[in-house]
Order: structure tokens, then sequence, then C-alpha cells
């Protein structure tokens, strides 16, 4: 079913392979930091190769390791994931003709990667025959790496001293993250809001502070939104 | 935290996933949000790294880290600085994970 042979297929893996490195790397973290957060490893395995999500993932650890209700993490990791829902419906436009479950098997394998280097190279919004071999490349290497990274992360941790306290690079892959999201004066405040109420309300039963934090980031975005306009915002660093 | 536990909480991340990832993919008809709703969508993922990396930064042990001597503190110090710096998130990862350790071991804080 999947494309191997077809000229597209290598051409998408290609170019997948120096992009990756950086993924690889956060794959590793992610990896480390399951272990280090007390994850056995199985357990490690079982949720790098179902999930495959390394900012969910990150995002979970701590909450699991409070025994947060499950549906507090699970909204957690919803939030932290909605910029796949935006793709999604770029995906639409070049993928919607397919059988259901080939689009959930698509949807499901394609990563940020994967949508910026495709929406990079078929700019028009339509489907074309050399777009699925493409898109399938670049997904079998993505996945080849970041699971073969994940695993090895997993491997490594569990030979790593426990004193080390490598679980908390997963903190700091996330705060790069949250620093790349900060682009101009409202994401900065709505995050300062989001932060102060995170932690203001630690003592809240059920870590309900996580739901709280996000719930008050959102909020002070939308009013932001309304009443800073734009301009202003933008000419702030 | 129990291994019943985590395999759900697993599943249920796996669920997430598929769909966020399908979320306007999966339905036959192209769909699409109210404005209003791209906005939120704007903020929400910030707000939820947010919420999540702000108390395990600022909070040891249900408190407000009380004491500048938290190898944690300086690990995100020399984090933020290599971000706002360079902005690659490897080194934003590397260069913590290496103050933290250095003062872990090192110092033994």
């Amino acid at each position: 079913m999947i494309p191997v042979r077809d000229p597209e297929f290598r051409r998408g893996f290609i170019e997948m392979m120096a992009p990756s490195l950086g993924m690889a790397a956060w794959a590793l973290v992610t990896g480390v930091a399951m272990v280090k957060s007390g994850l056995s490893l199985p357990l490690a395995t079982l949720m790098t190769m179902l999930v495959y999500a390394g900012s969910a993932q990150l995002a979970a650890l701590p909450l699991l390791v409070a025994g947060a209700p499950l549906a507090v993490i699970w909204a957690a990791a919803f939030c932290v994931n909605l910029r796949f829902v935006i793709y999604s419906a770029h995906w639409h436009n070049y993928l919607g003709h397919l059988p259901r479950w080939q689009r959930m098997m698509l949807g499901y394998l394609a990563v940020d990667l994967n949508y910026v280097f495709f929406a990079r190279r078929f700019p028009d919004l339509r489907p074309a025959p050399e777009q699925l071999p493409y898109l399938w490349g670049g997904i079998a290497w993505n996945w080849m790496s970041w699971q073969g990274a994940s695993l090895l992360g997993i491997f490594i941790a569990d030979r790593v001293p426990t004193e080390w306290d490598l679980g908390f690079a997963g903190v700091l892959a996330l705060l790069g993250v949250t620093y790349s999201l900060l682009s101009d004066t409202r994401t900065w405040i709505a995050a300062g809001v989001a932060a102060g109420a995170a932690v203001a309300a630690f003592s809240l039963p059920l870590e309900l502070n996580i739901v709280v934090a996000i719930a008050a980031g959102v909020g002070a975005g939308l009013l932001l939104e309304r009443f800073l306009p734009s301009r202003a915002a933008e000419r702030a660093p | 935290m129990s291994d019943a536990y985590v395999i759900a909480g697993i599943i249920g991340l796996t669920v997430v996933t598929v769909v966020t990832r399908g979320f306007f993919l999966l339905p036959q008809r192209k769909l699409s949000l109210p404005p209003r709703a791209l906005q939120a969508l704007r903020y929400a993922p910030l707000a939820a790294l947010v919420a999540v990396i702000a108390p395990e930064i600022l909070i040891r042990d249900a408190a407000f880290v009380a004491t500048w001597q938290d190898a944690r503190l300086f690990a995100v110090l020399a984090a933020s600085a290599y971000f706002w710096w360079r902005r690659g998130i490897l080194g934003t990862i590397v260069g913590g994970t290496a103050v933290l350790l250095a003062l872990e071991l090192g110092l033994g804080w």
C-alpha cells in the first residue's frame, strides 16, 4: 500500500533527513524524560509507539506522576496539540478525496515537519498524483528516526543513575517551545496570566490548576485580541 | 502511578493524537471554524504549555521555591538565556541540562 518504489517517495524520504535531526534530539529527550519520570521500559515504549506526539507526551508526564485525573491530562494534551487541528483543515484540501481510514492513518502519522515540507512543495490547494508518495516518504523517515531516537533515549535513561535529574530536560524542551510561541505583547501577557494562575491555584485538588490556568490564559488572550490593537502589540518586543 | 492508570492515560493520549491530527480531515465535507475559535486556538497551546511547566519550575514540595540554591532555577535561567540569544530549542535543552547537572552533581545542590 505504501508506494516505496515511487521516485517521489524517495524524494520525500531524503528531503526529511537533515531537518529531522533536530526532531531526533527532541525524541531522545522525550525518551529519557519518560523513563526518568518513573515509567517502566515497557510503558515508555508503549507510549512512544502509540502516542507519537512529543510535546503532548512531555506535558502529560508531570501530570501522570502527580496522579492527575485522566480527563485533566487528556485536556492538557489536547490543547498542546491544537496546532494539528489547524493543519488538518489544510490537509483536507489535498487528502479529502481519499477513503476515511487512509485519511485517519495519514493524519495520525503526519507531524509538523511533514506539514511544513508538504505545504511548501505543493502550494496549490488541490490533489495531485505525486503528493501521496511524497508524503509517505517523509512520513516513513520521520517515523523511523523519531521512534529510533526515542527508544535510544528510553534505553539510555534506564542506565543513567537516578540522581541525575534528566527528566527536567523535558521541561526545558517545553520551555523552548513555549518561548517560540511568544510573538507579541499579547502572547507574553497571556502566558504570564496562565503561569500566575497555574502557580496561584496549585493547591486545588485533582491538578485542576492546569485547567484554571488554560482557561485564564485563553480568556486573557481573547480579551487582549479585543482591547489591545494589533499594531500597538506588534511594535513591542 | 499504577500500570492500569498509565495504560489508560496512554490510550487516551493516542486518541487525542488521532482526533487533533484528523480533526478537519476526518469529516467528509470541508468544515471551518468561526473566527473567535481561531483566535482561541492561538492561545490555548501556549496556555497549556505554561500551565504545565510553571509549577514544575516554581514549586518545590507543594510550596513556592524558597531558596536561590535551586539547580532547576539556574537551569531555566541558562536555557532562557540561550533561547533568546540563539532561538534554537536544541541548545536550550542542552545548555539548561548541562547547568542542572553541573550544579546537582558538582555542587551537590
